[in-house]
């Protein structure tokens, strides 16, 4: 493993020590939790919407989630590794066939939807 | 005006501070820079250290070079320089300097060869315009256009941009911070982009434009000679060490 990699897994280690981000796939529709600092105070906000999109790897991970706020559509990018993130949560799981869901963006309400993906389980569920 | 180091450019990545912030970062790697010289003011006229880095197989070094480097009793180095030192902060020569040399949140200025361009146009290289996408401009859309000049003067004055090489040049960039040091990986990271192609060599040292913090080592920290192998039993780190040899 080269520097650059070794210092950038410390950094995951780092990172990830003292939270645990679920695995999620564009499609999915995610809460995450962001901290947000007014003033001298910080709180944390939920900004929830559908992750569209994965791009990156190792440190520089990063994903975009898309929602509707107030008829206007907004898009965020988090660094999936930012510090600002507090938790993650998946709330749904999206059946999709494509890795990046731009998509969407030209669509409005019914079309805009994404089916919900149900896990194949031949075992007894809870 | 303490010593610099040479230091290898690894590559960039970035690291996440407590406070939500990402910086990106240039890794530098110290690898095994040591004391190679002295120059001092009675037998040169200035006062300065060489100092080698890096590793090369003996039989690639020339006799004379080999000669210069049994003096000091020193392996072979890659890469040498100089750097002017006050007459009283001249470190041993066979000291191999370590990478707490710098203190994180210090600046430094950073000297390497530019990535080579090659023969680059205008556009590159000096940031013209170029000419227009359409308007009956044919084949020479990123063309230089005029140099000046009708019948008077009737030359192109000396010294106009035009295309020609670019990079592979010297370039020094001042004021970069430094984020974190590793001793024991010998790594300096520096804050933003340092000139070169990762596996140069860069040569490092304390910013002409910015105070020294009082924190920082001097004449610098460093490792004495066989005081690696000292350290391996008793690790205390031989970084105060003052006379000369």
């Amino acid at each position: 493993m080269n520097i650059i990699e070794q210092i950038d897994q410390e950094q995951i280690a780092r990172l990830t020590a003292d939270r645990k981000f679920p695995e999620f796939e564009p499609g999915d529709t995610v809460q995450v939790n962001v901290k947000v600092r007014e003033g001298e105070r910080s709180r944390v906000q939920a900004y929830e919407g559908v992750c569209i999109a994965r791009a990156g790897g190792g440190i520089n991970q990063s994903f975009t989630v898309r929602k509707i706020s107030y008829g206007e559509g907004v898009e965020r990018v988090f660094p999936l590794y930012s510090p600002i993130i507090d938790s993650i949560k998946i709330v749904r799981r999206g059946k999709v066939r494509r890795a990046k869901l731009y998509y969407l963006r030209d669509r409005r309400g019914k079309s805009a939807r994404i089916a919900e993906r149900v896990e194949r389980a031949p075992k007894a569920d809870k | 005006m303490r010593s610099g180091v040479i230091a290898q450019k690894v590559g960039m990545t970035r690291i996440f501070t407590e406070a939500g912030e990402h910086v990106p970062v240039t890794v530098l790697k110290l690898d095994q820079c040591q004391v190679v010289a002295h120059r001092t003011l009675d037998r040169n006229g200035y006062t300065a250290l060489q100092v080698g880095s890096g590793s090369v197989k003996v039989k690639n070094v020339s006799r004379a070079q080999r000669g210069h480097f049994a003096v000091a009793n020193v392996e072979p180095r890659r890469r040498l320089a100089e750097f002017r030192v006050e007459p009283d902060q001249l470190i041993p020569v066979g000291a191999e300097i370590t990478a707490d040399h710098f203190v994180a949140g210090q600046y430094v200025d950073v000297t390497g060869t530019s990535t080579g361009k090659g023969f680059a146009g205008g556009m590159k290289r000096w940031n013209f315009g170029g000419l227009r996408a359409s308007h009956g401009v044919s084949i020479s859309h990123r063309s230089i256009g005029g140099t000046g000049g009708r019948q008077d003067p009737g030359k192109v004055f000396k010294g106009k941009k035009m295309p020609g090489h670019m990079g592979a040049e010297r370039v020094t960039t001042q004021n970069l911070r430094v984020v974190q040091t590793d001793v024991e990986r010998g790594l300096i990271l520096v804050e933003g982009a340092v000139p070169g192609v990762a596996g140069g060599w860069i040569m490092v040292r304390d910013a002409v434009k910015r105070a020294l913090p009082k924190e920082a080592p001097v004449p610098g920290a460093f490792r004495e000679r066989g005081a690696a192998a000292a350290e391996a039993v008793s690790e205390a780190p031989a970084t105060d060490g003052q006379e000369t040899t």
